[in-house]
């Protein structure tokens, strides 16, 4: 059966995907590490790491360029912290016909708000910035560490979501007039339009139709853009990476998320649970409560304390079976156990790594 | 405090928190435990599956108003889910869009446009739960926020639009959300976390936050999955067959470890956040359902019981 770290023998991309709260970051960064510890050069792509964490990979800034975490390994390993703007900035630079369309974009308010808060910018420039770290050739590895979701295909869908608005009605019917295309639908577009600035304001409006004019002629580079993305996503060289918490709640999430992506033909080839309660082999929980209500003092605390772990543990196992029943069978899994502290230095990150087997 | 005063300090709770550390069922637990005083509670849902009604026992919440359950103090506890597209077109509806509304949405037009005016939606959503709040049919509405970062957000949209939208229909939604938002008798916040640094870090920070750019009123802190505490883990396991000694070393160990971070947690979030605590226990022995919740139910009366007379909204300045 392959391991989680095995998955680098086969792949040089790894996306560690699943809901808030999980650990990715951190089982992100611990693979990374491993990459580094088998002499690859090695780079993960953080969202948002805890500060102490982020401290620990050198992150104290946000560069948006990785950056070399020193320690000592036959390999290297890179960070860096995604900054949503600014990877879109640059994108917007690279497609632009010369300056002063890219300024002409990069000023406009209708842009700056989408490059800020549109759902799914997160999840395009983690994309976007995989891609561009998969081009270059300092990096052996990549592990990408994704926005926190409930859905999916946030992620897998978000490429599209910059093509989806070329698309949109109401962009090719502010383009139309250029395009020679029926004058009627430019009036009727200019009646919405003016509804629409009754109630959101005019500067909204007009705001948006300058970007889409400004836009013009970049589209289809952003859209092959966009698809190159997604091809390497889905490519043998990429490889999902599903992180969970054994709660019942999270492991159902997980399943959803392992669906959602067999529906885009994308398979997912790990799942990491983290945070897995002490396993007892020699008693169930059942007679450790027992033993733990026969008991006084503190040896009712030693019962209990055994009990309550093992009741906890019972069912993660059986929420555990339940989710790779629905998974193919040779799909890599690691099991990392509770740690009795939190993981924010290159030591925890070690220890992580030699759990994920 | 009594949980009568607590309920009445204000009718709208928002609950908000970190991903995974619980916030929906904090909500759950609040609204059961409103509904345990013979209030009507409103859980509202602003985002997709939370799995809410799942959890009490019903169907996944619809934008319809329904009962999940009811207590036989009479108190029940209702659910719905104000979805921002919903909100958006109950909004244009109201302002004499009616017609273009579901065009709007069909080209994706509606999309762009509440793109281009950030904090649109979040504004929308809050302005239909000020019109449930106004309306005065449920007790108590607990909003399920979004998860933290997106909760300063969400909760700053007004702000932000009242700033940007210098009149007109925006600018008066604005200006009636902040106006409830920032009354102390409508309206606080409960932050959830766990006693973890990453959570606590948050909260704090959220805590913050919210009291400097939205001046909302921080109800107590809820910290969730807490161990409760055991006497007596240290020295030598009691006696028992030998196979088992390992294993009990091995869980009084770990018990140990986590109590004693989840503690100096603790202690760190009273230090730098001056607000009460609420801590609600880990449910090592099953899943939560609806049972589950009506035991943390209890753990928030018990909790708000414990909260001094002041509570239930302090500065945490």
């Amino acid at each position: 059966m392959t391991t989680i770290t095995g998955l680098l023998d086969d792949h040089r991309i790894i996306v560690c995907t699943g809901t808030g709260g999980v650990g990715k970051t951190t089982t992100a960064a611990a693979v990374a590490l491993e990459g580094a510890e088998r002499g690859l050069r090695a780079v993960v792509i953080t969202i948002d790491p805890a500060k102490r964490l982020a401290d620990a990979l050198g992150l104290d800034g946000l560069t948006n360029q990785p950056s070399r975490v020193s320690f000592d390994a036959p390999g290297e390993l890179w960070a860096l912290m995604l900054d949503t703007k600014t990877t879109f900035d640059e994108l917007v630079v690279e497609y632009a016909g010369d300056d002063d369309q890219a300024q002409r974009i990069l000023q406009n308010r209708f842009y700056q708000n989408i490059s800020a808060a549109l759902s799914g910018t997160q999840e395009y420039m983690a994309m976007e910035k995989l891609y561009e770290l998969a081009g270059d050739d300092r990096f052996d590895l990549l592990v990408v560490d994704t926005p926190p979701t409930r859905n999916a295909l946030d992620f897998i869908d978000a490429p599209n979501v910059i093509t989806r608005m070329f698309d949109n009605w109401l962009y090719k019917a502010v383009m139309a007039p250029s395009r020679g295309a029926l004058r009627a639908v430019n009036k009727a577009a200019q009646t919405l339009m003016r509804q629409l600035s009754r109630i959101v304001g005019a500067e909204v409006v007009d705001d948006a139709i300058a970007f889409f004019q400004a836009f013009e002629g970049m589209e289809d580079g952003f859209k092959s853009r966009a698809n190159s993305v997604l091809a390497l996503l889905a490519s043998e060289e990429s490889a999902f990476v599903l992180v969970a918490s054994p709660r019942h709640d999270t492991i159902d999430e997980a399943r959803y998320f392992a669906d959602q992506l067999s529906e885009a033909n994308i398979a997912v080839r790990g799942i990491v649970i983290n945070r897995m309660h002490p396993y007892a082999d020699s008693i169930d929980a059942a007679e450790a409560k027992t033993r733990a209500m026969k008991a006084s003092g503190r040896a009712a605390s030693w019962w209990k304390a055994l009990a309550d772990f093992q009741a906890t543990a019972e069912r993660e196992r059986e929420h555990i079976d339940t989710l790779l029943e629905a998974m193919p069978a040779n799909v890599a899994t690691a099991r990392v156990p509770m740690l009795a502290s939190d993981v924010h230095d290159i030591g925890g990150l070690h220890e992580i790594r030699s759990l994920l087997g | 405090m009594n949980p009568e005063q607590f309920f009445s300090a204000s009718r709208l709770v928002i609950v908000a928190g970190k991903g995974g550390v619980g916030k929906t069922v904090v909500a759950a637990s609040l609204a059961r435990a409103a509904s345990k005083t013979g209030r009507q509670a409103l859980l509202v849902e602003v985002q997709g599956r939370s799995g809410i009604g799942r959890l009490l026992g019903g169907e996944e919440l619809t934008y319809e108003d329904q009962v999940l359950l009811t207590d036989p103090s009479g108190g029940a506890v209702r659910g719905r889910t104000i979805r921002p597209d919903d909100a958006l077109i109950d909004w244009l509806n109201e302002h004499g869009m009616k017609r273009i509304a579901k065009r709007l949405v069909q080209t994706g037009v509606l999309e762009i446009i509440a793109t281009a005016t950030p904090g649109l939606r979040d504004l929308l959503v809050l302005g239909k739960v000020k019109h449930l709040e106004r309306e005065g049919d449920a007790d108590l509405i607990v909003v399920d926020a979004p998860a933290a970062g997106h909760a300063i957000t969400f909760l700053r949209a007004a702000r932000t639009l009242y700033d940007t939208a210098r009149a007109g229909p925006i600018h008066n939604q604005a200006k009636e959300v902040l106006d409830m938002l920032a009354d102390p008798a409508r309206t606080q916040v409960l932050l959830v976390a766990l006693a973890e640094e990453t959570p606590i870090n948050e909260m704090i920070e959220t805590a913050y936050h919210l009291e400097d750019h939205v001046g909302v009123k921080l109800g107590p802190a809820i910290v969730n999955g807490c161990y409760p505490l055991l006497e007596g883990l240290d020295g030598k396991p009691p006696r028992a067959p030998k196979a088992m000694v390992a294993d009990l070393e091995r869980a009084a160990e770990l018990r140990r470890n986590r109590v004693e971070l989840q503690e100096a947690q603790l202690a760190r979030l009273a230090d730098e956040l001056p607000v009460e605590q609420i801590r609600l226990p880990y449910r090592f022995d099953g899943d939560m359902d609806a049972d589950a919740i009506t035991i943390l139910a209890d753990h928030v009366l018990a909790g708000i019981g414990d909260l001094s007379l002041s509570a239930g909204g302090q500065d945490a300045t």
